[in-house]
């Protein structure tokens, strides 16, 4: 299987197992299925089913049809008892399914989890549900089905074989290149021409899937081949035909009548064969030509798979693009490798260097240039918005991340016997693609801890005063160059007695406990295996997890602060950079050498007067400011640059924020702020490089290299 | 397909070719394969913490690319910088190195009938010489890039993982 077909295959059933759920869980709340969400729901499980059969991906297929067959169920009978609850568990729990699958089939595995546990309960259910309702529980939907649309059409679509459609698009055109001699009914040498029919053993189940896999490994050894029914996967009266009347294969092929026979005895839950050879196709109940493949394939336009748009329907499987347009609402949409917008990024990030290298060159200095000047505001200003749509290209919404929260709070609420609902504000609140990735695992832990921890039981609440059920708002929006995520939830807040007593215990405390504010005692809950709750659940209390949460959160560049009422609740504030690939940074000169600061860390800076500087016994350097003392480091001395200037009175002191604490960097000279774009330091060197602070270089507008201060890392050089 | 085709052809014109180049008293060569472009000397960037023989960081055209001084890489004393001393980038496994070299000469064929492992030193200099080629009367040291650059890697990835377990046991 070509490999861009594995992708859109994947990205395809991702994007169907999304909805599915999103759907699933939507159905729950309203306590049942609307008609459009069963079709939705139908529908998808079909489209998964059928490029499944065709990926040949048995238990992915098998599954998708079980669950298919409740919503087929659901749909044509109208069934007045219906557990959405329970279908809904089903539904998950095929979505978590094929998830796994699917992500094993991205890390380049084979999906070969045997999916019967869930199939069988998925039938048991149906069968269950359809003795509730009072239904036969053998009764034969499709069967059903079939003859009421018979009678509904005047007999039209009982006879599938009289509709001969379009089916060559899926099967791979069964050898197009060779043109069928159908006309004149000549066959070259060497070539046996088959009648086949393929009989499925009763009650082996999605015979049509069945057949697919036959026509799927029967085209690589075939000249060309044509079967009835002709819309195996579209068509859902073919399931029947198959069973009543089997499945009937007419192929040309180079193999004599013991291989083709061999062949397709080969076929699972094969029941009977019958196959005899024809001396020429025109003795063929059926061979169509190409002519009329073509046009049936011009008139056929019942779309089956809603989600792709008609037009892909008409194309050659050759010009088959891996680049599925997802149609829909009217927008135009394609989709694109990461890696080519990562590609363009780079390209934006060094066009901005470029930039600054021709508009700030030293052979400009001092020259009168006003025509210059103008030409190159406006190329700023261009540069300005290409970097701007650049980005915005990788920006998406944070809704897919927010909407998987409510499967969370569902799940857990229901394991826990608490009651809470997820509101969603500001979800379509845009972000890089890279935080949007990274910022899935730290939110799922807050909400499983506000779910967990902090909303209480039904009982505790109503006892408080409270709405029985909880509230957990889940809000993001943008601020200035930040955007910011907060998790509140109205349950009882944080503990402070119990996380003191903990940090104690632990050995974590900073400070003596009367100095602590709330909200440092509050950040004691990210700390490494800290956790306040005795009993270890499912979901929390191991005390792993909040640590990751702000690990995760530091490497994007960004921040949490927990606030907390005690009986109100508590709020997570995170607050992450809008963009990690260009920064606003101070460029400092030290020597002969330069180096950037985020300026976001800079809350000052200064020349310190005479003796401002003072040193501890032990020889440490640091400085009083606004009544606190500071720690003062000299670059110079930590990177070990000669020629800088050694007296603080003669150079620069930038006092920079990190994490709680304030501390001096002593520099030569300030060279002003820019946008730079940070680059990686190489790995021949980082691997080298250990704790010094340097996360990273970019390129000054003159060309030269300057390397990135992470006052994060220099803060637990100085403090550690 | 495509690539790999082409990329044995590559392998093909460009094999027994050898960019030279000199380092003190003598003639070095490098498989020309690995060389991606010989650059003049230029401003080189300071970054703390590495061994004496990584001079720094330099700018090719946006990328960032670290610079070997390859007289101290053999632990040789280091030698002012001329005009004629040469920055030559090589890509080894896709991370590109640049070699302070002392200038580069030429690109020469030396068929592999002309080539002789080096003798086996117990003061193991040499380990870093894949071979040694006959050039009329005059002989070419032909480096072992590959050793060259993994090896220290590897050893610098033995030293974190002995850090890391000491800072585990503590």
């Amino acid at each position: 299987m070509a490999e861009p077909m594995v992708e859109v295959f994947i990205f395809e059933t991702r994007q169907f197992l999304e909805q599915l759920e999103q759907i699933a869980l939507g159905s729950e709340e309203q306590g049942g299925f609307s008609e459009e969400d069963v079709n939705e729901i139908f529908r998808a499980m079909h489209t998964i089913k059928g490029s499944a059969a065709m990926m040949m991906f048995d238990q992915v297929s098998t599954l998708a049809h079980s669950v298919e067959d409740i919503f087929f169920y659901i749909r044509e009978l109208k069934p007045a008892k219906v557990d959405a609850t329970a279908i809904t568990d089903i539904v998950l729990n095929a979505v978590d399914f094929m998830r796994i699958e699917m992500e094993k089939l991205d890390a380049g595995g084979t999906p070969d989890m045997s999916s019967e546990e869930l199939r069988n309960y998925t039938k048991d259910f149906l069968r269950n549900m359809k003795l509730d309702n009072g239904h036969d529980p053998d009764i034969d939907l499709r069967k059903a089905k079939n003859a009421k649309k018979a009678s509904e059409a005047g007999g039209d679509a009982a006879a599938p074989a009289t509709e001969p459609e379009k089916k060559q698009y899926y099967i791979g055109a069964a050898k197009p290149a060779t043109p069928a001699p159908a006309a004149t009914g000549a066959t070259s040498g060497g070539q046996h021409i088959f009648e086949a029919t393929v009989f499925f053993q009763q009650g082996c189940e999605m015979e049509e899937v069945r057949a697919f896999g036959v026509v799927n490994s029967l085209k690589e050894k075939v000249k060309e081949l044509h079967y009835l029914p002709e819309k195996i996967l579209e068509d859902e009266s073919a399931t029947d035909t198959i069973r009543n009347m089997g499945f009937r294969l007419f192929f040309t092929t180079d193999m004599n009548f013991d291989e083709a026979k061999a062949e397709l005895d080969q076929t699972i839950f094969l029941d009977r064969l019958e196959i005899k050879e024809v001396a020429n196709v025109a003795e063929l109940e059926y061979w169509p030509s190409q002519e009329t493949i073509a046009i049936t394939a011009l008139e056929n336009s019942e779309p089956i798979k809603p989600a792709m748009p008609p037009v892909q329907r008409d194309l050659t499987p050759a010009a088959r693009k891996p680049a599925p347009a997802k149609g829909g609402d009217g927008a135009q949409m394609i989709t694109v490798r990461v890696d080519k917008l990562d590609k363009l990024m780079d390209l934006v990030g060094e066009m901005v260097i470029a930039e600054a290298m021709v508009t700030q060159n030293p052979d400009l200095k001092g020259m009168e240039l006003d025509n210059f000047a103008k030409a190159a505001r406006q190329l700023h200003k261009i540069n300005g918005e290409l970097q701007d749509s650049v980005m915005a290209l990788r920006m998406v919404p944070l809704e897919g991340t927010f909407k998987k929260m409510n499967r969370i709070v569902r799940d857990m609420t229901k394991k826990l016997g608490k009651k809470a609902r997820l509101v969603l504000v500001g979800e379509s609140t845009e972000v890089d693609k890279n935080i949007n990735e990274h910022i899935s695992d730290p939110l799922m832990h807050i909400v499983r801890n506000s779910v967990d921890h902090g909303i209480e039981m039904p009982e505790v609440r109503v006892e408080a005063g409270k709405e029985e059920t909880g509230t957990v708002i889940l809000s993001a929006e943008n601020a200035g160059g930040e955007v910011v995520i907060k998790i509140k939830d109205d349950g009882g807040g944080l503990n402070k007695e119990k996380i003191l007593e903990r940090a104690r215990k632990n050995g974590i405390l900073t400070k003596p406990e009367s100095e602590l504010t709330d909200r440092e005692i509050y950040s004691f809950i990210f700390a490494p295996g800290f956790s306040t709750k005795e009993a270890v659940t499912e979901f929390s209390g191991r005390g792993v997890g909040m640590d990751v949460v702000v690990s995760n959160i530091k490497s994007l560049g960004g921040k949490v602060i927990v606030d907390s009422e005690p009986g109100l609740g508590s709020t997570t504030t995170i607050k992450i950079p809008l963009t990690l690939a260009i920064i606003e940074g101070m460029s400092v000169s030290v020597g002969g050498s330069r180096f950037t600061i985020p300026i976001n860390y800079i809350s000052r800076s200064f020349r310190p007067d005479e003796g401002a500087i003072f040193r501890d016994p032990d020889g440490s350097e640091m400085i009083m400011v606004q009544g606190t003392c500071c720690p003062v480091i000299r670059l110079y001395d930590m990177y070990d640059i000669p020629d800088a200037i050694h007296e603080p009175t003669e150079g620069i002191l930038l006092l920079l924020e990190a994490g709680d604490a304030r501390f001096g960097v002593l520099a030569d000279e300030l060279l002003g702020v820019q946008e730079i774009v940070v680059k990686p330091v190489p790995k021949y060197i980082s691997r080298m490089m250990k704790t010094t602070g340097i996360s990273g270089c970019t390129l000054l507008g003159d060309g030269s290299i300057s390397l990135i201060i992470d006052p994060q890392q220099v803060h637990n050089i100085i403090f550690d | 397909m495509e690539d790999d085709k082409l990329l044995m052809e590559d392998e093909d014109t460009q094999k027994d070719k050898y960019l030279t180049f000199t380092l003190g008293n003598e003639v070095y060569g490098i498989d020309i394969k690995v060389v991606i472009e010989i650059i003049g000397i230029q401003k080189i960037t300071v970054v703390p913490e590495v061994p004496e023989y990584v001079k720094g960081i330099i700018n090719l055209r946006g990328k960032i690319i670290p610079v070997v001084d390859m007289h101290l890489r053999f632990k040789r004393p280091g030698k002012e910088y001329s005009d004629r001393t040469c920055v030559i980038v090589i890509d080894v496994n896709d991370v590109l190195i640049g070699l302070i070299v002392d200038g580069v000469s030429e690109v020469l064929t030396i068929p592999e009938k002309n080539v002789v492992p080096p003798p086996e030193l117990k003061a193991s200099q040499n380990k870093y010489i894949r071979s040694i080629g006959k050039i009329g009367e005059g002989v070419v040291l032909l480096l072992d890039w590959m050793k060259l650059f993994s090896e220290d890697d590897q050893s610098l990835f033995d030293d974190m993982s002995a850090e890391e377990a000491s800072e585990e046991a503590t």
